[in-house]
This record gives structure tokens, C-alpha cells and sequence, in this order.
């Protein structure tokens, strides 16, 4: 039982690094604007977060600068898409290589240039002793796992419930009547697209000052934008969808890390110890499930007719006819 | 007398009695006019790409110099060029076709190793014993690696025809995949004395290079070119008449265009989607054939340098023309193949991504004309 404990708290501290990204681009995509440069963002969250904490001490400051300098990126896709309205797609992927690149370029030597003072941790009082929850949840946390928990709720609240989130729906549902009823449609896009920017950012900052400490450049994220953007999907655009989805593959993830390491499993002998080259097929897992559960979520979109925001992906261009 | 039809022309003066204006572009711009957009975005790109360098601690000029003598300076180094340039034809027409049917296969790395395990298949298990003759050889690794690589793209091609499932995830996923299944096969089954790589292929299996006939012509010796190159070319006169000159490639220009004119024109998108992703597929897997007969000789999981990525950004600098994919090879071949002595060694990524940013801004100026004009003297 209490190995099981301690899969499902690191999962969840690892999901949180999935949440943030995802949530950061359901933000993006609800305004209408796809953004796949989530891996880029996150790569140079992750990098500079490291740099800045090594360079200054102060690991907040690492989480500040990571934000700006991924939302700065952002900013890249936005000009490109929102005002010079090329294609969305060919873009985004462009700034995965940029991110990449220039992550790697500002990056080297990093990865042996020591340790640095991480995020705290802190056990919730009351709420750790709530049995299972409390252990898996509350206590050893980094502080931003605690954020997340916080940004789920918020997100919902915003999107749903506020004049905002109103006009941030309606500029990706129907950007023509948005902007016909005063809603600044192209200052809004910029401004989601550099929410999300800065959502991948902490994302990236989360791996590298919290969740697995340094930088392994292109290991550092491993694809993991690429399993939020697919999370999105998954997610059908909701938060709480993405929440469960990001802390599901937190563990999964996990679970892969620990599950070669005890001799017996389950009363058994471990055949993932025994074997230690499965670990090449338990590291496939969470790519193949991010296929799995798109499928499951395409279908339930013909299903229940759900869909993506209606204008993600299109420019908008005053006087053309809209959709 | 007062214009009352039109808005008044806007009253904040600017220092600078010049505005932008933007016009769409009615017409056809001329031929030359995209090829020397590209350029210019380039240059753009490797303005910045300096700039970065410089934040870095580089020496700008002295890394761009340096790619090009490393790379174009002799006939020994330009042939090194050719070679990094030979899976990049391929990857490049992979996308290209992929991509005229606006049909998003970032999966090309994962396709191209695929081809690479096909190849090894043939060889590894073995199917063909060592001594079987060379072009055997080549036609059995040729299809092994074309049909694995198609069947690895037939999965997310299907999962988009049939489910509507977003095939830029998947594909990119199958990537992640393939790379662990490589190491599972290198590590585990094809293992030689514990490293992580195959043993070495037989030399009936290998690709005839330049230098294998440095006996007859000495002016050959040691460059090491090798018949992928043909395959290369091959294929990019086969993708240029499939996508103009075939009522297949027809079908494919329509859906990309058009989709709703080409689903009412009944042609079956569902069909074309399997069978495009396919044929992508079959291409990037060629080169990973190519790759491992021609140049690295075993099965190992370094055996690129993210090719199948840069066959994205070629393809969109060679605006999908398959012939202008290969000049656009060379230049990334060199730029691949320099970059490797470069420090910071991210350099080369970085240029990429920089290029590909630049250019993708540049469209712009295809569809828009900009005009500067004088902002007249209000009344």
C-alpha cells in the first residue's frame, strides 16, 4: 500500500508539470489560436528557470523569468498567426524548433553546472491526515503543486463564469460577432496566446526546479508539450477534464520510473526486473496512451457532437466573411 | 466641403509623415518573386541566428564561415554534404506530399527509423544470407523499409480518416515509439557483445559508394556519396509526376485546396488520407534505408540527427516542389553537416527553427503588398 502511496505522490507532483502546460494551452485554444510550440516553451521554460537559479540563488526568480521568457516566446506565434495570419500549425511547430534550438544553444553546459536550491516544500496540516488523499495530495509537496491545485478551480470559474471568459469563448467560438459587439479580438488572441506562454513556462520551471531538478536538454521534456497539446484534445476544452487527465498521466509516468525498480511485484517475481529491456516497452506507454485517449476523445466528440472552439486554427481577418 | 461618406482620415499626426499601408495581392505575384522571398528570409534568419550566437558567446561570422568552408570548400566535403543531404531529399518529399493534401505528418523521424529497422530486418534476422548479390540486396531493404515505414504512418492515417483524430499528435507520438522500439532491438535482440548497436552489415548489403570505384577512376577515392542519392532523385521525379502530372496527385491538390469542392466532386478523402500518410510514410522510411545501407552500415539509435524534422522545414522552403526539395537538401545538408563541429552544438537546431519562424512570417508578403506612402497634408 505504501508503495503505492509514494507512486501516486510523485505522480501527482509530475502531473502537475502536465497541468500547467495544458491548462496554459486550453487558454490559448479556447481563443482560437492553436499553439504546438507548447514542447518549445516549456524547453526554454525549463532552461532558464535552471539558469537563473543557478546564476542568482533565488529559485523564484528562476520561476519568474522562465514565465516571461516562454510568454515572450509566445508573443512569436502570436505576431506570426494573429497579425501576419499564416497558418497555425507550420507555425507552432516552428517555435517548438526555435524553443529547442536556442534552449539548447543557451543551455550547454548547464546540465554539469551544479545544484541548485529548489521550490520548498510543505505538507498541508489538517488535510494531510485525511487518509489516502492526505498522503497522495497534501504532504512533501512543492509549493507549486499547491498552485495547481488552486489554478483548476480558478480556470473553471474564469472561463465559465465570468464577463472574460464570456468574451474569451466568444472571440474563439465566433470572432466576427465578438468583434461586432466591441471585443478586441486581435488584442485578446495576443493576450491568451502569452497566458499560455507563460503557463508552459512555469510548466518547464516546474520540471527543472521541482519535479526532476536540471537540465537534460531535449530529455528535460521529453514530449511532454506534445502530451498536453493531446491532452487538450482529450480534455474537450474543459479544465477539470485536463486536470484529471494531466494527474493521470503524472502517474503513469511514474509508475513506469518505479515499477522496474522492487524484485517482487505483487507477491510475484517482478518480470520488469528481471527483464530489464521491457523498460523499452513500459517507455513507449505514455506516447501510445496519448494516442489511446485521443481516440477516446475523438469519439466522444462525433458522439456528443462536441468540438473544438469553431474558429480554432482560422485568422481572423476584419471584413471577410467569417464562418 | 466635408467628406461625410467616409470616416475622417485619422487625426493623430506622427512624426514621420509616411504610413504602412497593406494591400492583399489580387493578382499572381511573378515566379521569381517566392524563391527570392525565401532568400530573404533566410538571410533575416541568419541575421538573428548571429544575434543568439552572439548572446552565446560565439563568434557569428566566424560559425557561418565556417559552415560553408566545412561544407562546400572542397570536393571531399561537398560529397560529406551530398551524403547529410540524401536522407533529407527524402524526408522532404515525404512531408511535401504529405503536406500538399494539408495533411500534418510530423512523423517522419519515427517512419524513417521504422525504414531503417525494415532494412535491418532483412539483413539482422537474416532473411537474405551475406553472400546474396548486392542489388538483392537492395530491392528486398528498398521495399522492407518502404513498407515499414508506411505501415507505421497507415496508424495515424487511419485513426484521421476514419476517427477525425488529430494526426499532428499522433504521428508525433509514433515518433517517441519507434525510437524505444529501436532501443529495445538494439539493446536486447540485435545487440552486438552488449553495445548498443547491430553488428556490422555484410558488404554485399551496402550501397555502392563514389569511392568503391577509386580503383578504375582515382579522382573518386574517398568520397563517400552513395546510391541513395539516385533513390532520391528517383523519387522526387516519381513524387513530381504522382502530384502533377496523376489524376491521383489531382485528387490530392483538390483536397488540399478545397476540401469541401473535392468531397463534392466524390473523391474519396477517406481513401486518400490512408493512402497519402502511406506513401509519406514509404518515402521517409526510404530514407531511413538509405541511410543505414549508405552511410552507418548497422543498426544504432544515433543514426540521426533529426532529419525528420528538418524534412518539415525543407519542404515548406521548397514550397512542396519536389524539385526545388533537393537544392534545398544541399543547403541543410551542409548546414547538418558543418553544425556538427560547431560549439554551441545547438546551433544548427537553433538556425532551423530561426529559418523556419522567418519564413513562415515571410508568406506574408506573398499574399499582402506593402505600401509606403506619403500621409497627405490634412486641410
Amino acid at each position: 500500500m505504501d508503495a503505492i502511496i509514494i507512486i501516486l505522490q510523485a505522480g501527482v507532483a509530475s502531473g502537475t508539470v502536465l497541468l500547467f502546460a495544458t491548462i496554459g494551452e486550453l487558454f490559448t485554444e479556447r481563443s482560437g489560436v492553436l499553439n504546438l510550440g507548447v514542447e518549445g516553451m516549456m524547453l526554454i521554460g525549463a532552461m532558464s528557470a535552471f539558469s537563473v537559479a543557478i546564476a542568482t540563488g533565488n529559485p523564484w526568480l528562476g520561476v519568474l523569468v522562465a514565465m516571461l521568457v516562454a510568454g515572450l516566446l509566445s508573443q512569436i506565434h502570436a505576431f506570426i498567426t494573429i497579425t501576419l495570419q499564416a497558418d497555425q500549425v507550420v507555425s507552432g511547430l516552428a517555435l517548438t524548433f526555435l524553443g529547442t534550438g536556442i534552449s539548447l544553444v543557451l543551455g550547454e553546459g548547464l546540465s554539469s553546472a551544479g545544484t541548485v536550491s529548489l521550490l520548498p516544500k510543505f505538507t498541508i496540516p489538517l488535510l494531510s491526515l485525511i487518509p489516502w488523499i492526505g498522503p497522495v495530495f497534501f504532504s512533501d509537496h512543492s509549493v507549486l503543486v499547491y498552485v495547481g491545485y488552486l489554478l483548476i478551480p480558478l480556470t473553471w470559474f474564469y472561463i465559465y463564469k465570468t464577463r472574460p471568459g464570456m468574451h474569451l469563448r466568444a472571440v474563439g467560438e465566433y470572432p466576427a460577432a465578438a468583434d461586432a459587439l466591441g471585443i478586441n479580438v486581435f488584442r485578446l488572441r495576443y493576450f491568451y496566446v502569452f497566458v499560455g506562454g507563460l503557463l508552459a513556462g512555469l510548466g518547464g520551471a516546474t520540471i527543472s526546479l521541482a519535479v526532476a531538478p536540471g537540465w537534460f536538454s531535449e530529455l528535460t521534456t521529453a514530449g511532454q508539450g506534445w502530451i498536453a497539446v493531446g491532452l487538450v484534445i482529450f480534455a474537450q476544452w474543459d479544465p477539470i477534464r485536463a486536470a484529471v487527465g494531466s494527474y493521470t498521466f503524472g502517474a503513469l509516468r511514474r509508475l513506469i520510473l518505479d515499477i522496474q525498480g522492487p524484485t517482487m511485484l505483487l507477491g510475484f517475481a517482478n518480470p520488469f526486473y528481471y527483464n530489464p529491456y521491457w523498460g523499452f516497452f513500459l517507455q513507449m506507454l505514455p506516447y501510445a496512451f496519448t494516442i489511446i485517449v485521443l481516440v477516446i476523445g475523438s469519439r466522444e466528440a462525433i458522439r456528443k457532437r462536441l468540438g473544438a472552439p469553431a474558429a480554432l486554427g482560422t485568422p481572423y481577418i476584419r471584413g471577410e466573411r467569417g464562418l | 466641403m466635408a467628406d461625410i461618406t467616409s470616416p475622417p482620415p485619422r487625426a493623430r499626426r506622427s512624426i514621420i509623415p509616411y504610413r504602412i499601408r497593406l494591400e492583399p495581392r489580387l493578382s499572381e505575384p511573378p515566379r521569381w518573386y517566392p524563391f527570392a522571398v525565401s532568400l530573404g528570409a533566410i538571410l533575416v534568419a541568419l541575421f538573428f541566428g548571429g544575434i543568439v550566437i552572439l548572446l552565446a558567446g560565439g563568434d557569428p561570422w566566424r560559425s557561418y564561415v565556417h559552415i560553408a568552408k566545412a561544407s562546400f570548400g572542397d570536393l571531399g566535403v561537398f560529397s560529406d554534404t551530398i551524403v547529410k543531404a540524401t536522407p533529407l531529399i527524402l524526408v522532404g518529399l515525404a512531408c511535401s506530399v504529405a503536406f500538399r493534401m494539408r495533411l500534418w505528418n510530423i512523423g517522419a523521424e519515427g517512419q524513417f527509423f521504422l525504414g531503417a529497422f525494415g532494412a535491418s530486418a532483412v539483413i539482422l534476422i537474416p532473411i537474405l544470407p551475406p553472400t546474396a548479390p548486392g542489388w538483392l540486396f537492395f530491392l528486398t531493404t528498398m521495399i522492407a523499409g518502404s513498407l515499414a515505414g508506411a505501415l507505421w504512418a497507415f496508424v495515424p492515417g487511419y485513426l484521421k480518416a476514419k476517427l477525425n483524430v488529430n494526426e499532428i499528435i499522433t504521428t508525433l507520438m509514433m515518433n517517441y515509439i519507434a525510437l524505444s522500439l529501436i532501443n529495445y532491438f538494439i539493446f536486447a535482440v540485435w545487440t552486438e557483445g552488449g553495445f548498443q548497436m547491430s553488428p556490422m552489415f555484410p558488404k554485399n548489403a551496402w550501397l555502392p559508394r563514389l569511392t568503391d570505384f577509386g580503383s578504375q577512376v582515382p579522382a573518386l577515392r574517398g568520397l563517400t556519396t552513395h546510391a541513395g542519392l539516385i533513390v532520391g532523385l528517383v523519387m522526387s521525379v516519381v513524387v513530381w509526376l504522382i502530384i502533377y502530372r496523376s489524376r491521383w496527385g489531382y485528387e490530392i491538390r483538390l483536397i488540399g485546396d478545397n476540401p469541401r469542392a473535392a468531397r463534392y466532386a466524390g473523391i474519396n478523402i477517406t481513401r486518400n488520407t490512408v493512402l497519402v500518410m502511406m506513401l509519406s510514410g514509404a518515402l521517409a522510411g526510404l530514407a531511413g534505408v538509405s541511410e543505414i545501407t549508405g552511410v552507418v552500415h548497422r543498426l544504432q539509435s544515433a543514426i540521426s540527427p533529426g532529419y525528420g524534422f528538418t524534412g518539415i522545414i525543407i519542404a515548406w522552403l521548397a514550397k512542396l516542389n519536389p524539385f526545388a526539395v533537393i537544392v534545398v537538401s544541399i543547403l541543410f545538408g551542409a548546414l547538418i553537416l558543418a553544425g556538427r563541429e560547431i560549439q554551441p552544438s545547438g546551433v544548427p537546431k537553433m538556425i532551423q527553427g530561426i529559418i523556419l519562424v522567418s519564413l513562415i512570417a515571410s508568406d506574408f508578403l506573398l499574399r499582402y503588398r506593402i505600401r509606403i506612402e506619403r500621409i497627405p497634408e490634412e486641410a
